[in-house]
């Protein structure tokens, strides 16, 4: 309890301007991040005619979902959610989607890999990764749905050729993306303007880290699938990376299956995507593991994008997200 | 590492050739930093050896496209984060040789902070000219001119002044911004994180410590408030109440979205909404956190009006008595980006804020020359030219000069057939010469 004498008041009265600014705070950087983010949502929003919102049910898809839950509240979403399902889903994570979407009133859309592979227009690769797949899958559902952008989770930190991608991303009408063509992207003025069959990408957490991204998670209490905590699991190592033992991924040679404690440290495709050892199931315990972890994300995780060093640029010029 | 929960975010552009030492220096910082992780060394490190270089390229660590690795060249605009215990930074890295005003203006439009390299060896060059106007131009808070390879001029601080007179006189014929000088050896680490033992005569920060310690005070918190609106949000409404009133009875209106590009607002403020000029006052605001009775410039907020006053997705609310300018007739500064050149009377859409409209240009003044800052008679603006025009515009457009308000005073070209982004502009002033006829012969220089 304080109490405010009559001095008090008269010296707060007499602080001018300046004074005040000198005091203030800085902005939380999680603020100034999610300030940018919603004002990429709601501009996207307003431009386009047909957004549509790209789901993973990864945590960096949860923290844009989110976003655009506060962006537009009390009001619903002005667009519905697509999830490309690979087919090769973790275990809950279905359930998750299902939740996070339907569960609170926005329309979901799911495009399946399996539909792309029975009409003939993909074929399952060697490996049994369905990964580079879901581009095809997701171009042919951009084009049936007639969407103009899809909002995506994508992170300029992930990644040497997400590094050099604007926040609005263009798409030519074979939806490739031209890295050495972009559209110049000065101050926060982003250009929405495409022709018929053109379509955007479009990135409102650009910005954020991996840190950032669980710092917030944190803050604002964002729910994600139980693979991303540290849990028993059966894996096997292959390329030096520890894969679930599931119908996708059975045991080769001499590969012999053992149960680990491990957690996630991204949502894909079961079949190339790879378990860290950790026993950290909080999100404060990520929070302080990643603080002292020495490989990116994809590096540790993604068995896809260490085949070449130009493997997501590769893709991405290909449709990928 | 652990970033404190009131730490801020500083967006820093860096501007300089490869030559000058820059991916050393980013390399430097970002390795200090622990922003670069073992499986991106390694896969430089495998990647050098692939092409026969000595070691490690660090180069190799930023520049992400397989054109760039496999000539060796950096193309456009790359992002990098790092955050030290005291700080969070966005790191935007453009190329200095080629395509400069294009790359520099997209990335470090938006920046707080511009770091230009300088090679000491080499002293004042033409693109260490282009990259100070260019910052100045850009109106950045801050403009740190790291004054690298210290090391191969035996420390000299002789040589250290006269690069910084040579800049602070050049660049003050065109602007009078405030440069902060760091002599340093990127790849010796001599004040880029730790201070130097070789320059005694230096007494300022080391580069990292100045990233830290500069006040992050945006200056827009301290302009009148300016909120152009993104979208409008019209309200359902809940089935326990009439299409009208909300439960406390009130009137329920819509909330107008977007971010607070200036100023600070407050519930009650008498506010006016431009271009049409309906008044009213703030009966709320909510921020992303809920209600809030203030909002400071950054926040994206929703406001409710007192009135129910119509609002559109491009106008601008602004504090009565505190307005911005409204107008057709614009002067301006553009950097053109296209191959394609700018000529008298072609026709362009311009997106301000969130505002479209189009704009024919009415004349062009004149071409600045980046070397010599003349003013050079033109009758056409080529790529990576900056150029001086007056803009007439088909509807009304709510603004600021840009060097009084960096939100409100921007805009962008596109072009109508092609949509692609044509040029970036900054607001002058109105145009005085509104009428044809009042309007004065075009003289050159």
């Amino acid at each position: 309890m304080t109490t405010t004498t009559p001095l008090d008041s008269l010296f707060l009265d007499e602080l001018d301007l300046e004074a005040a600014a000198a005091t203030r705070p800085a902005p939380n950087h999680l603020d100034a991040l999610e300030a940018e983010a919603v004002f990429i949502l709601r501009e996207v929003a307003a431009e386009f005619a047909r957004p549509v919102l790209l789901f993973s049910g990864g945590k960096d898809s949860a923290v844009l979902l989110h976003l655009a839950e506060k962006a537009f509240a009390p009001g619903p979403l002005p667009f519905p959610v697509m999830h490309i399902d690979t087919g090769h889903n973790f275990d809950d994570v279905l359930a998750f989607r299902d939740h996070r979407t339907t569960g609170k009133g926005h329309r979901l859309i799911v495009a399946s890999v399996q539909d792309t592979i029975d009409q003939g227009r993909a074929t399952e690769e060697a490996g049994g990764s369905r990964n580079r797949l879901q581009a095809t899958t997701l171009l042919d559902a951009v084009a049936s749905h007639g969407f103009d952008v899809c909002l995506g989770g994508g992170r300029r930190d992930e990644e040497k050729a997400r590094a050099k991608e604007r926040v609005f991303s263009f798409r030519n009408k074979a939806g490739q993306w031209d890295p050495s063509g972009q559209r110049p992207e000065p101050w926060s003025i982003y250009n929405g303007r495409i022709h018929a069959g053109e379509h955007m990408r479009a990135f409102p957490i650009s910005n954020w880290t991996e840190l950032d991204v669980w710092e917030y998670i944190s803050r604002e209490g964002i729910e994600l699938p139980s693979m991303y905590f540290a849990h028993r699991r059966t894996v096997l190592e292959r390329d030096g990376m520890l894969l679930a033992v599931c119908p996708q991924v059975v045991p080769r040679g001499d590969e012999v299956p053992f149960e680990d404690t491990v957690r996630y440290r991204t949502v894909g495709d079961m079949s190339c995507t790879g378990a860290v050892r950790s026993s950290a199931a909080t999100v404060a315990e990520i929070i302080d593991e990643l603080a002292m972890t020495r490989v990116t994300e994809r590096g540790a995780t993604r068995a896809d994008d260490r085949f070449s060093e130009a493997a997501m640029e590769d893709r991405k010029k290909e449709g990928y997200f | 590492m652990s970033v404190d929960a009131e730490a801020g975010l500083l967006r820093v552009a860096t501007a300089g050739s490869v030559d000058d030492g820059k991916s050393t220096l980013i390399g430097r910082l970002l390795w200090d930093a622990k922003a670069i992780l073992e499986d991106q060394v390694a896969a430089v490190t495998h990647a050098s050896a692939a092409r026969g270089h000595d070691g490690v390229n660090l180069a190799m660590l930023t520049d992400g496209l397989r054109a760039e690795r496999d000539q060796g060249i950096t193309i456009d605009v790359a992002y990098r984060y790092f955050a030290t215990p005291r700080r969070r930074f966005v790191l935007t890295d453009t190329p200095g040789h080629f395509e400069y005003t294009r790359n520099m203006v997209t990335g470090a439009s938006n920046a707080d902070l511009a770091v230009v390299l300088v090679d000491a060896r080499n002293g004042v060059l033409e693109q260490t000219r282009r990259h100070a106007v260019i910052a100045s131009m850009l109106h950045l808070p801050h403009v740190v001119v790291a004054v690298n390879k210290m090391d191969l001029v035996d420390w000299d601080e002789a040589v250290f002044t006269r690069i910084c007179e040579e800049l602070t006189a050049f660049v003050n014929r065109f602007d009078e911004p405030s440069l902060t000088f760091i002599p340093m050896s990127a790849k010796l680490g001599d004040n880029v994180v730790d201070p130097s033992d070789h320059m005694p005569w230096y007494y300022g920060p080391p580069l990292l410590q100045y990233l830290e310690e500069v006040p992050l005070d945006d200056p827009a918190h301290n302009l009148a408030a300016r909120l152009p609106v993104q979208w409008v949000a019209v309200p359902a409404v809940a089935a326990d109440e009439g299409p009208n009133g909300n439960a406390n009875g009130g009137p329920r209106h819509p909330g107008y979205a977007g971010q607070l590009v200036a100023g600070t607002l407050r519930t009650g403020d008498k506010v006016v909404v431009l271009p049409g000029g309906a008044t009213s006052a703030v009966a709320s605001i909510d921020a992303l956190s809920g209600p809030v009775d203030e909002a400071a410039a950054g926040a994206a907020i929703t406001v409710r009006l007192a009135d129910p006053v119509e609002v559109h997705r491009g106008d601008t609310i602004a504090l009565q008595g505190a307005e911005p300018q409204v107008g057709r007739c614009l002067e301006a500064l553009l950097c053109w980006m296209a191959d394609a050149p700018l000529v008298v009377g072609a026709r362009y859409r311009l997106k301000q804020t969130s505002r479209w409209t189009t704009a024919v240009v009415a004349d062009l003044h004149y071409r600045l020359d980046i070397e010599t800052l003349d003013h050079a008679p033109a009758t056409a603006l080529g790529p990576n030219d900056i150029g001086s025009v007056a803009l007439t515009l088909s509807d009304d457009l709510v603004f600021d000069a840009y060097r009084a308000n960096r939100s409100t005073g921007s805009f962008i070209l596109v072009d109508e057939d092609t949509n692609v982004t044509v040029a970036a502009g900054m607001i002058v002033a109105a145009d005085s010469a509104t009428h044809e006829q009042d309007r004065p012969v075009p003289t050159a220089g």
